[in-house]
């Protein structure tokens, strides 16, 4: 029995049969068939995000949480170029997103139609792929493509381009397509495995350095069981955290710009280097030449093109890691490592992470640390981008995959609200705290109706000290002390502007006893913001200045 | 001292990709934005149809340079290509065109 529908009720319907329960969006002219479509789906809960932006970051939130691809809808020209940081962002922390945008009809393509902009060339190099269909028989063949591509190997966003006419365009469907998945990754070749085995067996002072892509793969037991067995101390990357709980006796937490000292000396001191799904990101690394310059590498990594980029590996693995670890396992002897291991209980001693405040609701650690303490293992952290999410990193005990939501790769001030919304919208049986600056919070207020309107349970820590915090610390140290369009002159009211757009506000500078208040407002179902001053003269340390060895930090 | 003439300089310096690739519009982008957004100049581009037409065959004359082998790496990504092939710079593909291109 056939059907006749319109290349917009395709898509939804394939949407449909992906699984795909909310998206987000905003609509205009070129996508309103789909829209149209869209809202006599009952399968499918639509978010009405403020900016595209936005959209693109719910959807990330709902695939950072949830490891699945998740879709945004824009119109063309400005809703497309609205989406572009979004979609820019999930390329380079390899999140599987769906753009679907709306483009003029195909026929003025090219003719500098009204809100024509050319979606499918601004978006090659910020995609894993991309498509401009062009027929509604191709939309069967094109949305599960993308999703399966969305997802395969290293997930990333992939964005369809669908014309209006294309969207109007009625064809009979007689036969669906199967909902594309993610295709399973080469095995990793079983004698590099011996030989990587080998070498972690000969090593003395061997570090496991733990990227995102532990995180993808829902590697990271597998990884906390190979530390465990071998006795490996192991580092993470940002996007990383979690993978290995912070507090756990092997964890010495994250490498690089921001790094614990302890942690980057113990890197420097290391023979041999297993990374997993690391990229070796100059955050990381810092000066690549001085990083790691006594130790054999081992880099596993599902994305050839991965090994050898940044520094040659003595052992590639091109793998999926959850199953190059689990191959990995059994040929690893069980090794006490007990110098090595004192080695490190040594240079903690030393160079201890200083976490000055601590105590102090009122200063920046302590801060963090009380929203720690009213949550559990089960609640989501997202951040934007500056000093709270360096210090969110370094002070949160995070201890769970995907349970940590952070812009990496791209560092997109505004990623942190939208991000959170989504990530409620995913799981909304969690608690999502977004750590949130001043700076960047502006850059994606307006999704804060959105909240409102979906009543998700978010509760956003505003770490407000008036200034652009990592700016200002750069010229402070780096710029003789000339601070220049890093200070905020006016502020608004944050408290009123939450209150304006519907949700609750909680001010801990006016609040008699600040824990009790920050306890109040997270136990409180339904989205919150939380305003907080903190000092702007605090910086994130210690640091590894720009261009320099890790080992050369400086601060704390 | 023996002089290194033009060609075994170019054969030195240069190599030539041979790219396999799905025939649609938007391809030549993506593979030539690889190098463009590595700001990696392209000396030479030839692209025909080969066989049905479903498929184009790209030749690249490309600067030899240690970023050659993550370039190569990063096109066998695309969804669109099928196969990398790399060959010399005195391959016959661009070599016999040079009639075509005297100043």
């Amino acid at each position: 029995m056939t059907e006749t529908l319109t290349g917009a009720q395709i898509t939804v319907r394939l949407l449909e049969r992906q699984g795909i329960r909310t998206v987000a969006g905003i609509p205009g002219g070129a996508i309103l068939p789909i829209y149209d479509a869209l809202g006599q789906s009952t399968a499918i809960h639509h978010v009405l995000a403020r900016h595209e932006q936005g959209a693109g970051f719910m959807a990330q939130g709902m695939a950072r949480v949830s490891g699945q691809p998740a879709v945004c809808l824009a119109s063309s020209g400005p809703g497309a170029t609205n989406l572009l940081t979004a979609i820019a962002d999930a390329k380079l922390d390899s999140i599987p997103l769906v753009a679907i945008t709306g483009q003029v009809p195909r026929a003025m393509i090219g003719t500098d139609a009204f809100q024509e902009v050319d979606t499918y060339g601004l978006t090659i190099p910020i995609t894993k792929h991309n498509f401009l269909v062009s027929s509604a028989e191709e939309l069967l063949e094109v949305i599960p493509c993308a999703f399966r591509i969305a997802a395969s190997g290293r997930p990333g966003p992939v964005l369809v381009d669908i014309p209006k006419d294309v969207q109007t365009q009625a064809i009979e469907i007689a036969e669906w397509p199967e909902p594309g998945r993610a295709l399973p990754a080469p095995a990793a070749d079983a004698a590099l495995i011996e030989q990587a085995a080998a070498m972690i067996n000969a090593a003395q002072r061997p570090i496991l350095y733990l990227g995102g892509g532990v995180v993808h793969s829902g590697a990271a037991p597998a990884a906390v069981d190979l530390a465990e067995k071998a006795n490996l101390p192991t580092v993470m990357t940002l996007m990383a955290l979690g993978a290995m709980p912070v507090d756990h006796p092997l964890s010495l937490g994250m490498l690089g710009m921001h790094g614990a000292r302890y942690t980057n000396l113990a890197l420097d001191e290391c023979d041999l280097l297993i990374a997993v799904g690391a990229r070796f990101d100059d955050r990381a690394t810092g000066k690549v030449a001085a990083f790691c310059s006594k130790a054999k590498i081992i880099h596993i990594d599902i994305d050839p093109a991965e090994l050898d980029k940044i520094k040659t590996a003595h052992i590639g693995i091109t793998a999926d890691v959850s199953n190059a670890l689990h191959q990995l396992l059994p040929a690893v002897a069980e090794n006490d490592r007990k110098n090595w291991v004192d080695r490190i209980t040594a240079l903690q001693a030393e160079f201890p992470f200083q976490m000055p405040g601590a105590d102090d609701p009122r200063s920046h650690f302590g801060l963090i640390r009380t929203v720690a303490a009213c949550l559990d293992n089960d609640a989501i952290v997202a951040t934007d981008v500056g000093q709270h999410q360096m210090w969110v990193a370094q002070a949160y005990p995070l201890r769970r995959p995907r349970q940590w939501l952070t812009s990496g790769g791209l560092g997109t001030m505004g990623f942190g609200v939208p991000a959170a919304i989504g990530a409620a919208l995913a799981e909304p049986q969690r608690t999502v705290v977004c750590f949130t600056g001043d700076g960047s919070i502006l850059m994606n207020i307006q999704e804060l109706v959105t909240a409102a309107e979906e009543n998700i349970n978010v509760k956003i820590v505003l770490m407000d000290n008036a200034s652009l915090g990592l700016v200002h610390q750069q010229q402070t140290l780096f710029y003789g002390e000339r601070l220049f369009a890093s200070q905020f002159k006016a502020s608004p009211d944050f408290i009123k502007v939450a209150l304006g757009f519907g949700i609750a506000a909680v001010d801990l500078d006016t609040a008699a006893n600040p824990c009790a208040a920050l306890m109040e407002a997270i136990a409180r179902p339904g989205p919150c913001l939380i305003h907080a001053s903190i000092d702007a003269e605090q910086k994130v340390y210690p640091m590894v200045p720009p261009g320099a060895a890790n080992r050369d930090m400086i601060g704390a | 001292m023996n002089a290194i003439n033009r060609n075994e300089l170019d054969a030195l310096n240069r190599a030539v990709l041979e790219i396999d690739v799905n025939n649609h519009p938007g391809v030549m982008s993506h593979v030539i934005g690889l190098f463009s957004r590595r700001t990696y100049n392209v000396e030479g581009i030839l692209c025909l149809p080969v066989g049905d037409g479903r498929q184009s065959r790209i030749w690249l004359l490309v600067n030899e340079d240690r970023r050659l082998p993550q370039m190569i790496k990063q096109a066998e990504k695309l969804e669109d290509v099928i196969a990398v092939r790399r060959h010399n710079a005195n391959h016959a593909v661009f070599s016999e065109l040079e009639s075509f291109f005297q100043a």
